[in-house]
């Protein structure tokens, strides 16, 4: 499988370590004493939307530049649609998508 | 028709023209008390026990292509049950007890075979680890046996005990475990099942499931609409996108996993040997073939198919411990769809939706398991209480933190 | 004989006696051959060097051959038509195919570690002295007992095991499967390991072209030219595919001649490579592809490695592969000296042998004749051409002098260890020893089907073709994209070629289109002659015994799916995953359920295309070379001070040193622990993972990552560190030292290192990306040892540049800070301790590290310094109550570990709200006790389990289990730590440690954690 990097250009993906669906980037925003807390975090930490097809995901360049990528990947081909930058895409995610 | 010796010999010299199909090919029915929602062992299992323990006869499974035509069909054969977890060990020793009584039960030999599973052990850490799983066994009424490095070599004296990166420094054995003809428990159960009466309804494919005030009613097929008591569904691989059309979301992703045979050899490696070193088992077929296989290759997939790094990565394994394999030829290579769950560990349980019962989240251990998944998702669909031996298989358990991780790596599918 | 008979007979032996064989010899051709092998000559224009004979052995019999043979060819020159038992009922098989799809020729070669088992015949380059045997008989090749097999057949069909053997059911185990597994399987492989080496490589181009037959000699000459960069592939060890076999004409020269000139334009090309000997076996993702390449056994043999294995990473993928001729099921079909006709024309053209002294053609396809025309020309004798076809529809021209059968069927042959004759369906029977069969060709589809192409059926060329959906980046063309011409071959390859190259940026000129006439190539659907059904058995795969009955009964129990058919009577199974046979199943399947070949679709091929050794794959990854050994930088002084050495993941370190007078390494362990309790011992910690964490933002950071608080340690202090997941079970632990404010040097245990490290890197660009922090992981760059002991400050003033820095009052417990040591060494100084001693830990550049260890050991001497391992780090961390890798195992929370109160409330961090989920706080989770035998002696064992004594043993009263044992030379006892349900309500109380697997059960005393010095007055001395 081939990453194309967005600062290195493609890159074979054993120089990487896989991180997950990019779900995790959307970590719950409580405050712990809420009562809700655990369900929320349960859901960021346990439930999976895991398409079969386009799939947004982690893949950590951990033999490489260390970036952390956004890969969207459909999952029944393994073609590779795009690919960002997590620290350019990160916080923005994080806030549309904690707020139900 | 029953099966036997006899039998063959009786219609050999009637020119083998008197054989019965293994089941019938009937339409659907407008409504069932029990719909199974997939072919595959576990399912096809469930309708078995549904039918032949708990009295269910009025029982139909649904498969959108051929039976067995899941991991049932596709995997590397292998039963035992030395698990750690006390959520895990009772319900993988019923299952290795049900094995073994499976071809008398189902009067069809799926060859279930005993020639032992072997689990390497590389270092005195490894060892108490193993002796902490093996006493688990033991406490559940499983046969573990600890072995030292000589009494390994004994058994397979053709292991690296010279030159390995990773000495091997003994083993934990479990004699019971061992292989079983995968195609043909997916054949026994379907067999066994339809003579109880259940309808076995292949290319059938459900496109919906009818839920009003939160109960299942039927399920919409691309045969129709079927009523149902209960349905049941087993369809791992699939799950997300089968429970999905019942408005569930699962604590499962999919993955794919690649298992590897060899071409024809005569018997050189007698039963199951796993490298604890990495992550690789290997055992060889009745026909001759070594089948082997290792880690998912760690990322989402629904492609039924793996990469050459893991291919290479998996032979590699294989050196490390039978260097003599070096010459041996792989002859195919396959990919299987698994559901892997966040901790390792399977689901037996209700869902929100009434009427609605979901197995699943086998990771790539649900093979071993068929027998006693089948068993008990028909107890928790006849009784609507769990089995005794699958209490833990809950689908809140990590609400509750009862998470069942074998390994302790924790919420992260992709390196169960 | 009938007069039928006779009067076939009559048109052979018409023919003059001295060219033609005897009577007796067409009757038993086998021994006749062998008196009067072909080996010393061939015919004219073969591709074999006759200038260089080669001796080989086949069952011991010396043969001979010539350079440019293949080991099929030379056997077949040698008059050796019997070469193999099938697997199943041992029936005697001959060569069947000039090609990889080889089903039956397969023979062991070699002997001892270099045996290679299950090699098919035809595609083994012949070298002198080749030696191979055949396989899978008991007793000679001729007279195999196992043949047996073969007369209890009818009860050996499809799927007999499934129905028997369960009688009674404990001889499955001891008497049937023992007895199946002996029977099973074909060679058998050596037990010594591989003595070969297998590289891989890497390659990337523009354009990969499959197969050097005409498409892709002229797709990759067209791409080549147009200025893409080219890798050609064939498996075969010249190019031309069936150039070599056929006599066609290509741009007025000789197919052969042509192949040749291209090869060699292609070579003189700075930017294409061509690649014999080479098989593309797998298609992977993002065009890779996977090749195989063998370098011979003169190659393996002189150390060189045997094979490699080329990752091809290709923009453009043109599949000209081929395609591969099936045969046609009639009754008795699989005798030695039945062929396929190209087969037939490739060892008559290429390498000069005829596989029979009296052919007959058996054919539905036009191709089938070029097979007849082709003997007849180089002066072989052949009885006659019979189509399945009528006449109408067969467009090849007659041949002079051969007998022509129209809509005329083999429907048995006879011949025990080779054909002798055939029994047609007009009721004649012909006498000859060899049979060239032709029922069309298959498409190699194998490697679009690698991603999941899956093939369609075409009627009109009788064959299934690759489907549109798969990879667009490949493209099949040729015989492999079901295209038969030789003319529109040559131009469909040279317009893939050029196509390919066009779309990954080149446009160079690529030439006119090579041109050559087109053969006639029709073909009928033609797979099985019914009326054969009552003369015999009709064999579709020739490998596993798979009989046109077996697929009928397999329709008759149901098995009606394709897949269910292949997995009951395992069609397509065999070691050529069914190249010559699935056509063929799937015709019958088809027919018994009244529908379409192209309603009952295909099974789907998997890689690899041919078979590959596991060493291949494997590479050079073997023995200590299986993973990297990582060795710190006091590994060679410890190996002089005597340490032997235990692996800790990927590293090595040293578990203890034995010293003069030790025989077991209790004395070295005891030894080690006392000195540091009552002196001094040092010992190499640089495994543990090291990562500098800077930036504005690093406590905060810090404190997210951390369960406890890290924002408010002091500069120039240090803290332990306790890491959660986000699932709230303990991660790892360590410590953080902070040198500056925005400057803090973490520690992680040796196994977590690396995840630690990408966990952070997770947290900050995925979560916390604003944050002003950076990290760098440091483990490799700092030498750290750590000093414990009474003495320990006595033995550090010695080293350190300034001794009054480290008093207790200048450096005290948990101090940290950047220091020199022997004069003007830059280091870094922790007042950290896990032995619970006075403890520092001394950190340099790595460089240092040997002579740091050796100047320690020698300042120390006076002061009854001592190295220690792991061993001895192991017993003082028990004897403290620290927790180590058996406690901190993935599935136990801070609470568990009795570490509950270090967790902060009043922050965020990883693992903070998850780790109150209610199991985790419950009584049903065992914490973290202490153990001591109640006799004060019995041995301790890591993994026992806890029961209240007298309690049953069973998984429901176990209580937890043991994770750490030791012997405490401090407290002269065993000693343990374990999880217990409840533990620390339950101090004093009697468990049992059963541990059945040792056959131990020992009464344990539950008490509290820490064994030795529990408030910690030594830490602080």
């Amino acid at each position: 499988m081939l990453i194309d990097h967005p600062l290195l250009g493609p890159r074979d993906a054993r120089e990487f370590t896989y991180l997950g669906s990019a779900e995790r980037l959307a970590r719950p925003d409580v405050a712990r004493d809420d009562a809700d807390a655990i369900t929320r975090f349960h859901d960021y930490v346990y439930l999976r939307e895991n398409p079969a097809g386009p799939h947004r995901e982690l893949w950590l360049h951990a033999h490489g530049d260390r970036s952390l990528l956004i890969v969207t990947r459909d999952t029944r081909t393994h073609d590779v649609l795009s690919v960002e930058l997590a620290r350019e895409a990160g916080t923005a995610e994080t806030e549309s998508e904690v707020r139900p | 028709m029953r099966y036997s010796g006899f039998k063959l010999l009786v219609e050999a010299l009637k020119g083998n023209a008197g054989w019965a199909p293994m089941w019938r090919e009937p339409e659907p029915k407008p409504r069932y008390d029990v719909i199974i929602v997939g072919g595959g062992g576990h399912g096809l299992a469930t309708a078995y026990y549904l039918a032949n323990v708990f009295g269910v006869r009025n029982v139909a499974v649904l498969e959108k292509g051929w039976i067995g035509g899941g991991n049932v069909g596709r995997n590397t054969t292998i039963v035992r049950s030395n698990y750690l977890l006390p959520g895990n060990e009772p319900f993988y020793e019923f299952s290795l007890k049900l094995w073994e009584g499976l071809e008398q039960d189902l009067n069809y030999n799926a060859m279930v075979s005993q020639r032992g599973v072997l689990n390497l052990l590389h270092s005195d850490a490894q060892r108490d680890a193993y002796a902490r799983r093996g006493n688990a066994m033991a406490f559940a009424g499983a046969d573990p046996v600890l072995l030292d490095r000589e009494g390994v070599r004994r058994m397979y004296p053709f292991l690296d005990f010279e030159n390995a990166r990773f000495p091997i420094r003994g083993g934990l054995l479990q004699p019971r475990g061992g292989t079983v003809r995968h195609d043909a428990v997916a054949w026994g159960y379907a067999r066994g099942a339809d003579r109880l009466g259940v309808d076995i309804i292949q290319n059938c494919e459900v496109t919906g499931f009818d839920i009003v005030d939160g109960e299942c009613r039927a399920v919409e097929t691309t045969r129709g609409r079927i009523e149902a008591g209960k349905v049941g569904v087993a369809v791992a691989g699939s799950s997300t996108r089968v429970m999905s059309q019942a408005g569930l979301r699962l604590p499962i992703e999919s993955h794919v996993l690649q298992a590897f045979v060899s071409e024809g050899l005569k018997p050189v490696i007698d039963g199951v040997v796993t490298f604890g070193a990495g992550h690789f088992y290997i055992s060889q077929s009745d026909k001759g073939g070594l089948v082997f296989g290792g880690d998912i290759d760690g990322y989402n997939s629904y492609a039924q198919r793996g990469g050459i790094e893991t291919v290479q990565e998996v032979c590699e394994e294989a050196m490390a411990i039978f260097p003599m394999l070096g010459r041996a030829r792989v002859l195919r290579i396959w990919g299987g769809l698994m559901d892997m769950s966040m901790d390792g560990s399977p689901f037996i349980d209700r869902t929100s939706v009434d009427g609605l019962y979901f197995n699943g989240g086998w990771c790539y251990g649900g093979f071993k398991a068929t027998p006693a998944s089948g068993y008990c998702f028909a107890h928790l669909i006849a009784r609507d209480t769990p089995h005794d031996c699958a209490t833990a298989y809950r689908l809140d358990r990590y609400l509750t933190g009862r998470a069942i991780d074998e390994a302790g790596i924790g919420p992260y599918p992709n390196i169960h | 004989m009938t007069d039928a008979t006779l009067g076939t007979l009559g048109t052979l032996v018409d023919r003059p006696r001295e060219s033609g064989p005897t009577f007796r010899e067409r009757l038993w051709p086998a021994t006749a051959t062998s008196t009067q092998p072909q080996s010393a000559t061939r015919l004219e224009g073969a591709l074999v060097d006759t200038n260089r004979p080669l001796s080989f052995t086949f069952d011991g019999r010396r043969m001979h051959g010539f350079a440019g043979d293949t080991l099929a060819s030379a056997l077949i020159a040698n008059g050796q038509k019997l070469v193999a038992r099938s697997f199943k009922y041992h029936r005697p098989r001959g060569i069947l195919t000039a090609g990889s799809e080889e089903p039956n020729a397969l023979v062991t070669l070699g002997d001892g570690a270099l045996r290679e088992t299950n090699t098919r015949a035809t595609v083994v380059p012949l070298f002198d002295g080749l030696a191979a045997r055949s396989q899978n008989h008991v007793g000679s090749l001729r007279f195999d007992a196992m043949a047996a097999a073969d007369l209890a057949a009818p009860m050996l069909g499809a799927g007999f095991y499934y129905k028997t053997f369960m009688w009674p059911a404990a001889f499955w185990e001891k008497v049937y499967e023992p007895a199946i597994r002996r029977a099973a399987g074909l060679g058998a492989i050596s037990t010594e390991p591989d003595p070969n080496a297998y590289d891989h490589a890497f390659a990337h181009c523009d354009v990969l072209v499959v197969g050097a037959g005409p498409a892709g000699l002229a797709a990759a000459r067209a791409a080549a030219r147009a200025g893409a960069s080219v890798i050609l592939a064939d498996e075969d060890q010249r190019v031309g595919g069936r150039l070599l076999a056929d006599t066609n004409m290509i741009d007025d020269v000789a197919g052969v001649s042509w192949a040749d000139v291209v090869a060699g334009e292609l070579d003189s090309l700075p930017r294409t490579r061509v690649m014999t000997g080479t098989t593309v076996v797998g298609a992977f993702d993002h065009g890779v592809h996977v090749a195989i390449t063998d370098h011979g056994h003169a190659a393996a043999r002189s150390g060189a490695p045997r094979m490699t294995v080329t990752r091809i990473y290709a923009k453009q993928t043109i599949i000209a592969a081929g395609a591969t001729e099936r045969p046609i099921a009639f009754a008795n079909n699989d005798r030695p000296g039945i062929m396929m006709a190209s087969a037939v024309r490739a060892y008559v053209n290429r390498f000069g042998v005829a596989p029979g002294t009296c052919t007959v053609v058996y054919t539905a396809t036009d191709d089938g004749w070029r097979t007849a025309r082709d003997l007849v020309d180089r002066g072989q004798h052949v009885a006659a051409v019979i189509d399945a076809r009528p006449k109408d529809d067969v467009s090849a021209p007659s041949i002079d002098g051969v007998e022509e059968h129209y809509e005329t069927h083999v429907v048995s042959t006879r011949g025990r260890l080779g054909l002798t004759t055939l029994l047609l369906s007009d009721g004649r029977e012909v006498f000859c020893d060899c049979l060239a069969v032709s029922g069309g060709w298959n498409p190699n589809v194998q490697l679009t089907c690698h991603k999941r192409g899956r093939p369609k059926w075409r009627e009109e060329i009788a064959a299934f073709v690759s489907s549109a959906k798969g990879d667009a980046a490949q493209i099949p063309i040729g015989a492999a994209a079901g295209t038969f011409g030789l003319g529109q071959t040559l131009k469909d390859g040279h317009r893939a070629g050029v196509e390919a190259a066009t779309s990954s940026g080149f446009g160079g000129r690529a030439g006119d289109a090579p041109a050559a006439e087109s053969d006639a190539t029709g073909v009928s659907a033609f797979f099985y002659v019914g009326e054969s059904r009552r003369y015999g058995r009709a064999w579709l795969d020739f490998q596993n015994d798979v009989t046109a009955k077996d697929i009928g009964l397999a329709h008759l129990e149901g098995f009606r799916s394709v897949e269910h058919a292949k997995r009951y009577t395992t069609l397509g199974m065999a070691t050529d995953q069914g190249k010559t046979a699935n056509v063929l199943g799937i015709s019958l399947l088809a027919e018994a359920a009244g529908t379409t070949i192209a309603e009952t679709g295909t099974t789907i091929y998997r890689p690899p295309y041919t078979p590959v050794p596991i060493g291949a794959f494997a590479g050079r990854a073997r023995g200590k070379a299986f993973r990297p050994t990582r060795k710190t930088a006091g590994h060679d002084w410890a190996a002089d001070a005597g340490a032997s050495f235990v692996e800790a993941g990927a590293w090595l370190r040293a578990e203890w040193f034995t010293r003069d007078g030790e025989t077991h390494w209790r004395q070295s362990v005891d030894r080690e622990v006392n000195t540091v309790r009552n002196a001094v011992g040092i010992c190499d910690v640089s495994t543990l993972g090291k990562i500098d964490v800077q930036g504005r933002d690093a406590a905060v950071f810090l404190d997210r990552v951390y369960a406890n608080t890290m924002s408010s340690l002091k500069v120039g202090r240090t803290r332990y560190g306790l890491m959660l997941r986000e699932d709230g079970i303990v991660f790892d632990d360590g410590t953080a030292a902070r040198f500056r404010e925005d400057h803090f040097l973490v520690t992680t245990t040796t196994a977590n290192a690396g995840r630690v490290f990408e966990h952070l890197e997770f947290c900050h660009q995925g979560l916390w990306p604003d944050l002003d922090v950076r990290f760098e992981s440091v483990t490799d760059h700092w030498f750290q040892v750590a000093i414990a002991g009474p003495s320990a400050r006595a033995l550090l003033e010695r080293v350190v540049d300034d001794p009054a820095s480290v008093t207790n009052d200048a450096f005290p417990f948990m101090a940290c800070g950047e220091t020199t040591v022997c004069g003007g060494t830059p280091a870094r100084l922790f007042r950290v301790s896990f032995s619970g001693e006075l403890g520092y830990e001394l950190a340099l550049p790595s460089r240092f590290g040997a002579s740091l260890m050796a100047r320690l050991a020698k300042a120390g001497a006076d002061l009854d310094c001592t190295p220690y391992g792991v061993e001895a780090l192991n017993v003082l961390r028990i004897e403290k109550g620290h927790v180590s890798g058996g406690e901190l195992n993935g599935q136990t929370t801070a609470r568990a570990l009795g570490l509950g109160r270090m967790v902060s409330d009043r922050k965020d961090c990883i693992g903070g709200v998850l780790r109150n989920r209610p199991h985790l706080v419950s009584d049903d989770d065992p914490i973290l006790v202490g153990f001591k035998p109640i006799d004060g002696e019995s041995e301790l064992t890591a993994g026992a389990h806890f029961f209240a004594t007298g309690a049953e043993q069973i998984t429901a009263n176990d209580e937890g289990h043991m994770t750490s044992v030791c012997y405490s030379p401090t407290l002269g006892s065993p000693i343990g730590l374990g999880l217990l349900l409840r533990g620390p309500d339950r101090i004093g109380e009697t468990v049992v440690a059963a541990d059945p697997v040792r056959n131990r059960a020992v009464e344990v005393e539950v008490c509290a954690p820490h064994f030795f010095d529990p408030e910690g007055a030594r830490l602080r001395g």
